[in-house]
């Protein structure tokens, strides 16, 4: 077997850490991390308290662990929802070409041309900031994403030889896409989604930043840097600790979808 | 000297020509703070970071009032008042020009009146011009204001922002382009960066006045705001927003720390008018949740005096009622659940103020703990003063009531954000304002207090602590405020 380049290996081990943590806060935190305990707040770390409390006396480790399972749980809806919708664009596109391809592609253009952030303000404008609101900010930004790299790898599909026999053999458009094209592309799919998801991870945690995202008491690594931020003089840990956590996800994530595109392009495989 | 701008040495040039005073530069203060207001009018907005800039500074009124909270002279030297108790004669200040030129005469005063007054009045105050009945220039030097009763608090209410005379021909204009008659000058703002002032060299007490430029900058994160003062950008934080962080400032010979006591009181705000709060039982309940303790200690550091009622703990008729609604949230539990609340979700709309943020967040687990999900929505300024304040479209918000005499909030009726109508109060509360006798009055004042904490009419948390921060080089500012006002006429920065 080939070797598994080291990007790989790097992103799989992060992954896992963070999204084993994650999981084990669906079941275990060493303290509730909602629970304040004012009169031990900026506890150092101890037995009982790992990391240490924060400014109201709550468990950091608790609260770390709370926000990573807010933070792939964010990443996970948006990347889905955002990736089925880009992924049934760009499908759509490529099979039925001509104009749709042209309008659709040119809406991803206008995807592409909204920034993520200006949008999940305009929600919050509208709607009063709230983490669906942020989670639906994300999902929107992702469906150009996906649009544009499903069309890409379809288009190319569609000029296969097997593709040519299918259609000869009387198969519908939409048949072809969902048994042919579908399967050939989904490599090229879920290598983007795993990059998405990194992104994801970093704008759920900006949004929280912002007051657009998570709202109290909701644990998020992004509020807990804000709040930590007016600390900075006080209680420095307190904004390293969920920075740690952003750069290790965020990298997990990137280095593994690096990985894996390096793995599964067919022409990289060849270049090597 | 020598980078300095053109412009700028020409100012400090003309101005150790012209003074021919000490060869000194130009006394120039920065001043940090943390709330932006949305317009400079303080007879039209409610916002208290536009009397802290404006009031007595840029406009003027008839009195002021001292840091003792003592009623002075202003705009009028002198007055008189009737036997009845129930006229008042205000003789004015000789050659008082506005900024822009004009005389500020007995006319500009009547004008200032009939707008505050009128039916379509924006005032934020309009209350305190109520026991008014009339409003007269006997002579270009002369007002004569006639009451409808005794108002005990008339001539400190005539010292207040909202009672600063304006021109008539400037009044629109004030919002962004303040023309007063005080001892400084408007001179520009650029929004969400800086205000600045300029010495008016043609104030009567021009000559008391030391500094010569007054920069406001608006800083609303603490964090920032201490990087700014320990870079030593700003020469005074007179409203600082970070309890936590004095401890450092204190040990650093740079610096001075101030902590005064304000006219504010911090409430957590009902919806009087709205279902669940309607009901007295499920306020009570609320205060029974709420450990005002724990509040002060996890969002103030330590640094501020819980509040049982609508009264500030240094005046002279307080009462302390902090012990009415003793902490227990069994018992709160117990009550939502006897109101037929429990488990209900509530909205709690905080404006973006350190000291409601951060109340908030320990209110809404203290809440959890009685069995009620309040849903935290911070939200801006603008859409506070909009949504909460002018639409009454809440639930529950933290506040502080900057203003002094302020329990005749509880008197404005339905129409007030607080929903809360009781002829009981209003009654009392018209008493109060009429009863001239201070001992009569301070009983009244507690019998008020009294009814606000038995109705719960509101979580009453803290009074408002005045934390200030400055460079040593800084005098004159107040220790205390018992205005929303702080005046720079005193200020000085010592060489």
């Amino acid at each position: 077997m080939r070797r598994l380049p080291a990007n790989f290996l790097l992103g799989a081990v992060l992954v896992s850490i963070v999204v084993g943590i994650a999981a084990l806060s669906l079941i275990w935190t060493p303290h509730d991390p909602q629970t304040m305990s004012i009169s031990t707040k900026f506890a150092p770390p101890s037995a009982t308290h790992w990391l240490g409390t924060d400014q109201l006396g709550r468990d950091v480790v608790a609260q770390l662990m709370a926000a990573a399972r807010n933070s792939m749980t964010v990443a996970l809806v948006a990347v889905l929802l955002g990736g089925s919708i880009g992924v049934a664009l760009g499908l759509l596109a490529s099979a039925l070409g001509g104009w749709v391809e042209d309008g659709v592609m040119r809406l991803a253009d206008l995807g592409f041309a909204f920034p993520a952030l200006l949008f999940a303000i305009m929600l919050a404008a509208v709607f009063g900031p709230s983490l669906t609101n942020a989670v639906l900010a994300i999902s929107f930004i992702n469906i150009p994403i996906f649009a544009r790299v499903t069309r890409a790898s379809a288009n190319q599909i569609w000029t296969r030889d097997y593709v040519a026999a299918a259609r000869a053999a009387g198969r519908g458009r939409f048949a072809i896409s969902r048994d042919h094209i579908l399967p050939n592309i989904a490599a090229a799919i879920i290598v983007q989604a795993t990059i998405e998801f990194a992104v994801a991870i970093l704008a759920e945690a900006a949004l929280s930043y912002l007051g657009l995202g998570a709202q109290p008491p909701a644990s998020s690594w992004g509020r807990m840097l804000s709040e930590a931020q007016t600390l900075m003089y006080l209680a420095p840990q307190l904004a390293i600790y969920p920075g740690l956590c952003i750069v290790t996800a965020v990298l997990g994530f990137g280095l593994l979808g690096d990985g894996l595109r390096d793995i599964t392009d067919p022409r990289l495989v060849r270049a090597r | 000297m020598f980078d300095l701008p053109p412009t700028k040495t020409l100012t400090a040039l003309t101005l150790a020509f012209g003074l021919m005073a000490s060869a000194s530069a130009a006394a120039e203060l920065v001043v940090g703070m943390q709330q932006e207001p949305t317009s400079l009018d303080p007879t039209a907005d409610a916002t208290a970071s536009i009397d802290s800039m404006m009031t007595q500074n840029v406009f003027e009124s008839l009195t002021t009032v001292a840091e003792n909270g003592e009623v002075q002279p202003n705009l009028a030297t002198r007055w008189e008042v009737s036997e009845d108790g129930l006229t008042y004669t205000f003789h004015l200040a000789e050659g008082v020009t506005f900024h822009d030129g004009s005389a500020l005469d007995a006319e500009d005063v009547v004008y200032s009146f009939d707008r505050a007054m009128a039916e379509d009045s924006v005032n934020p105050s309009k209350d305190i011009f109520e026991p008014i009945e009339s409003v007269k220039a006997v002579d270009p030097q002369t007002v004569e204001i006639t009451l409808k009763g005794k108002d005990a608090f008339f001539l400190f209410n005539m010292g207040q922002g909202d009672s600063a005379i304006v021109a008539s021909e400037t009044a629109e204009g004030n919002n962004a382009n303040p023309i007063g008659s005080g001892p400084f000058k408007f001179d520009s703002w650029t929004r969400g960066d800086r205000l600045t002032l300029v010495k008016n060299p043609d104030h009567r007490d021009a000559a008391d006045v030391a500094l010569d430029k007054v920069v406001f900058r608006f800083i609303s994160d603490p964090a920032a705001a201490t990087a700014a003062m320990m870079a030593e950008e700003l020469d005074a934080f007179p409203g600082f927003p970070a309890p936590e962080l004095l401890p450092q400032f204190e040990a650093d010979p740079r610096f001075r720390v101030n902590v005064g006591s304000t006219e504010g009181e911090v409430i957590l705000a009902m919806n009087n008018a709205k279902a669940p709060f309607d009901n007295v039982e499920v306020r009570r309940a609320v205060a029974t949740a709420i450990d005002r303790d724990e509040i002060i200690e996890g969002a103030m550091y330590g640094q501020a005096v819980p509040i049982g009622s609508f009264y500030p703990p240094h005046g002279t008729a307080y009462v302390d009622l902090t012990g009415a609604y003793a902490h227990d949230s069994e018992k709160a539990k117990t009550m939502f659940e006897e109101a037929g609340v429990a488990g209900e979700t509530m909205t709690l709309r905080v404006p973006p103020f350190p000291y409601a943020t951060r109340s908030a967040e320990i209110i809404q687990n203290q809440l959890s703990e009685a069995g009620i999900d309040a849903k935290v929505e911070n939200v801006e300024w603008g859409f506070w003063i909009d949504e909460v304040y002018k639409k009454k479209n809440y639930d529950m918000t933290i506040i502080a009531h900057t203003s002094p005499n302020d329990m005749g909030n509880f008197a404005r009726g339905p129409d007030y954000f607080y929903g809360y109508d009781n002829a009981e109060m209003t009654a009392l509360w018209e008493k109060i304002q009429t009863e001239v006798d201070p001992e009569a009055r301070n009983e009244l004042l507690k019998q008020g207090q009294q009814m606000l904490s038995d109705q719960a009419v509101h979580g009453f948390l803290f009074q408002l602590p005045l934390l200030g921060v400055f460079r040593q080089e800084v005098e004159g500012y107040w220790a205390s405020s018992p205005v929303l006002y702080m005046p720079l006429k005193g200020v000085s920065i010592a060489n």
